[in-house]
Parts: C-alpha cells; structure tokens; sequence
C-alpha cells in the first residue's frame, strides 16, 4: 500500500510506467542509426579516411537492430500480442508505424546493403569451403555466383542506392521514436517539436561512439595497427555532432528556464532533488561536458598518438554511458 | 409410461446433441442482440461535480474499489484535497486516493476542499488517439472503453492521459480505467460512486436526453472541466472549480 500522495503526482502515477525497458529501445536504435551515418559517410559522402570501419559500422547496426525490439517485447504485459501491431495497425497512433518502420529499416536497407557489401566473400566461401559451411554459404549468395567486375559494379550501384535511401531511412527510424515521445500533450516535458532532432543527433553522437570504441577494441583483441587517420575522423565528426546535440539539449533546457512556466516548477524541483544526480551530474557532467572537452581539445591541439587514443576512448565511453 | 435405462439413455443423448447444437449457434451466430430497452445511440453519458457538496469521506472510491474490483493501490476513481495559502502553492493530499477519508487538516486557516476524480470520458481523448492497435475506444454513447481482449499493456495510453486516470491492472496485465459502470448504466442504473455519494456531489447524466438535468446545471452554474487547455472534450463538469485545482 503506498503512504500516501502529495503535491503533483496524481495516485496513478505513482508507479512508474515506462521505465528502463522502455529507454533502453530509444537507446539501442539511437546505436543503429548512428553507426549506419557513419557508414553512409564512406559510401555516399566519399569520406576515405573512415573505410576501415564500414564494415563494422554496418555489423554493428545489425547487431543493435535486431536486439533492438527485445526490451519493448518485455516491456508489453501482454507480448503475444504484439503482432496486432502489425496486422491491425490504429492509423491515428504516433505508435502503430513503429513495426513497419523497423522493418522497412531491418529488410530494405540494412540486410540488403550487408548482402551487398559481403556478396564477393560470400560466393568466394561457398566456392571454397566443404559440408555444411558450404550450404550455408551456397544459400545466402541467393542463387548468383557472378562476382565478375561487371556484376561488382553494378553492386556498388546498388549498393550506393540503398545507402542514398538508407540514410532518410535511418532518420526516420530515429526521428520517428522521437516523434511518438515528443507528441504526448500530457508530458510537458516531453512534449516538444525538437523531440525528433534531438533524439535523431544524440543517435549520431552514440552510434558513432560506439563504433569509435569497437573499432578500438577490435585492433586491440585482433593485435592489428589501429588507421590513426581514421581515427581522428571519426573523432572529429564525433565532436561536431556533440556540438550540434549538446546545443540543442540546451537551447531546449535555456527556454524552458528562461520561459518558466507552470511545467517548469515541476522539473526544476526534480532536478533539484531526484534529478540532480543522475541528469545534472551524470549525464550533463560526466557524460557530455567531460567527453566534448576532450574531443574539443583534440581540434585545438595535437597529442602523441598514445595521448589520443586514450583521450577517444575515454570520450567515446563516456559518451555512450 | 415405462421407461427403461435404455430410453433415459436414449432420450438424454438426443437432449444433449440438442443443447450443444444450439450452443454452437449462438456461438456461430454471436450472442443475443442486446434488448431494445437500451440503444447505444440515444446517449451520451458524462458526469457533474458539485465541489461544494463534497465531503471528501471517500464512500465513493470505496464503491467504486468494490463493484469493480479495483486492484488495490490503484484507482478507477479518487478524491484530491486542495488546501490553499493566499499566494501559496496549492497543498494537495490523496492518501491511498482517499479510500479512508481524510485525517484532519492541521490547519483551519486555509481554503480547503475536495476535488472528486475520475476518468473525464473525452470526446477527443489522447488515450484513444494514441492506442497502436484500437484496443481503447469511445463508445457511441460516449464512454471511453478497453478491450482487455486486445489490449497489448503498451502504457502508451498511461502516458497520454492528462488527468492520470489510467494504470496496468496488475492481474490481467491490460490497461484498466473507469467505464462509468458501463454494465450498470447501460441497465438504467447510476454508477457506483454516484450511487454511494451521501451528499449527491457526482451525478451521472446524459447529454442525449433532454429531460436530464443536466442541461438546467450547465445553463445556471460556472462550470469548468479540468485542464480545458488540453482540448481533450472532456465530459465530467465541475461546478465553481477553484483555478488551483489541475
């Protein structure tokens, strides 16, 4: 039995109803959308310098996608029916796209860009390799064994097409979670048009966070040189999204003070109290302030190579944390 | 007559292929249309509040807990206390939605008052409209409803509603809300809390008969509904509600 209620939460809500489950989703997409613009950057916008880290920016966004629905499947109370979602869709909810967004992202743009991207290796393999391993590999070349340079290119054609098509894609796949956040009317603080933006930059900043990271810890674990030019591209990217993220955060957070209405009394309690530890240390602090002082240090300065790699990677977890 | 086993035997199989093969018929054919006395389009129910009448004993909530089975620590309906300090924030109490009442006040010095709640039964309501798959409906006699059925326990609903009025039903793992006593309005009877109410401070009326006071109560009194801003076409009215109340 709960004590009882007082000030500004009614009696049912004192139980939290979206809770980390419920974060965790935005979280995890915000990976995939963010490491798929990092691998658009080499595709379409020719950024050389970022090649070695295509590939896995790629696996990493597959991998993050299709987790990526699990802690909202545990989240329902009802999970067998999350299927209605797509069979009987409510056209007026901001919520009812969400499967069919996610697909459209899984099966259009990403499968079909990887399938792409290893269709060579794949044929090579199914080539090479005996028993089992070969019917795999037989299966996924989906019946075409033309690795001819003629049949590549076309490939990278391709390829380059879904990637124009993918890079909306991945904002809608972000924006749109933004979107069913930022349109509930009753949660002023959520409710705002820049919802969208600023969940579609803070995926960028963790997408390519997390591939900064991974791309060090893969070097590390396979004892290969890490492409220190690479590197400090994608740390610069890295910062000028931060930028662009951070200032939206704040601009958000400086009308919102600034305007002070009733709304306003609420959170700034809250972060007073409840809050202070978690946002304003935390998050603010340790999580954005800390990293894009040593990402901004960076651009200013120039640090032996140790010195840089230890300064990413320290920026790179704090930021995803 | 003379029956043997064998007859009775005889008699109650046929008896018994009888009643299941109307049984699968009803079922084919779905159950029995509901009787001409209650007809979904002749109403429009919503709600009045008397503030002033309101005691703040809590027999309501206590009715509405019983008749409905409402999940303990949850509720289809509750009573805020407003205490307000001239250019004070409001205090606002609901220990355990008011379901005991209320302990005295340990100030007689400020305006005090009881503010009943339950769900506003929103013409254009941000529950609905947010649903992903239809579960949450109104009604065509106005009564904004769940299918427990269909209902996937998303919360995305929770969050939408202004007013709180909504929680996952612990047990059954679907939102859950009050339907106005949806089985007993629909048989002429008044809700529960209504019904409960030792002072008449909440009375169930609707919109569609003319000869309901209601349409006297709006044309006399100041009426507000809560958070008018919200544009949600709420139908539970409140008489002289104070500006402190949200």
């Amino acid at each position: 039995m709960i004590p009882g209620v007082d000030g500004f939460i009614y009696p049912n809500e004192v139980e939290l109803q979206w809770g980390l489950l419920v974060v965790l989703y935005p979280y995890i997409t915000g990976l995939v959308a963010g490491a798929f613009i990092l691998a658009s950057l080499e595709r379409v916008f020719k950024v050389e310098a970022v090649r070695p880290t295509y590939r896995l920016a790629l696996l990493t966004a597959l991998a993050f996608l299709l987790v990526a629905p699990l802690p909202l499947q545990l989240h329902l109370g009802h999970p067998e029916r999350s299927l209605e979602m797509y069979l009987t869709p409510h056209r007026s909810s901001a919520m009812a796209m969400f499967g069919f967004v996610y697909l459209w992202y899984l099966m259009v743009v990403l499968l079909l860009e990887i399938w792409l991207e290893y269709r060579a290796d794949i044929v090579r393999l199914a080539q090479t390799t005996t028993g089992w391993q070969r019917l795999v590999y037989k299966l996924l070349t989906l019946g075409s064994e033309n690795v001819s340079p003629e049949a590549r290119r076309i490939d990278d054609k391709v390829s380059y097409i879904v990637t124009v098509i993918g890079i909306p894609s991945a904002f809608l796949l972000h924006g749109y979670v933004g979107f069913i956040f930022g349109s509930i009317k009753a949660n002023p603080w959520w409710s705002s048009p820049l919802m969208p933006i600023v969940f579609l930059f803070s995926a960028m900043v963790s997408g390519i966070a997390a591939v900064l990271a991974l791309y060090m810890a893969f070097m590390k674990v396979k004892k290969m040189p890490l492409d220190m030019g690479c590197l400090d591209t994608i740390a610069k990217y890295l910062f000028y999204t931060f930028v662009i993220d951070f200032s939206l955060e704040m601009l958000d957070l400086v009308q919102r003070t600034y305007e002070a209405d009733e709304s306003f009394r609420t959170l700034d309690f809250m972060v007073h109290t409840r809050l202070w530890g978690s946002q304003v240390i935390l998050q603010i602090c340790v999580g954005t302030l800390l990293p894009l002082a040593l990402l901004a240090a960076n651009q200013l300065w120039r640090f032996s190579v140790s010195r840089r790699k230890a300064m990413y990677l320290a920026a790179s977890l704090l930021t995803m944390m | 007559m003379d029956l043997s086993r064998r007859d009775i035997f005889k008699i109650g199989g046929k008896l018994l292929l009888l009643a299941s093969a109307g049984a699968t018929l009803e079922e084919i054919l779905g159950a029995a249309p509901p009787s001409e006395a209650y007809r979904m389009a002749d109403h429009w129910w919503g709600m009045i509040i008397d503030i002033d009448k309101c005691i703040g004993c809590g027999s309501c909530v206590r009715a509405c807990a019983q008749e409905n089975q409402v999940p303990a620590g949850f509720f289809r309906t509750w009573v805020e206390r407003y205490q307000v300090e001239e250019g004070k924030q409001p205090l606002v109490d609901s220990p355990n939605g008011a379901m005991d009442g209320f302990p005295p006040s340990k100030r007689t010095d400020l305006k005090s008052f009881f503010v009943p709640k339950l769900c506003n039964q929103c013409a254009s309501s941000p529950c609905v409209q947010v649903c992903p798959v239809g579960a949450t409906f109104v009604s065509p006699d106005g009564v904004v409803l769940v299918d427990e059925t269909y209902c996937l326990g998303c919360r995305y609903c929770v969050q939408a509603c202004p007013y709180g009025c909504r929680y996952l039903h612990p047990q059954k793992r679907t939102v859950d809300k009050c339907t106005l006593c949806y089985h007993r309005i629909t048989k002429g009877l008044t809700t529960a809390c209504c019904e409960n109410c030792p002072t008449g401070a909440r009375q169930l009326v609707d919109f569609k008969n003319p000869e309901d006071p209601v349409h006297e109560f709006l044309r006399n009194n100041k009426v507000e509904v809560l958070k008018p801003y919200m544009a949600t076409g709420a139908k539970v009215y409140y008489k002289d509600l104070d500006g402190a109340v949200r």
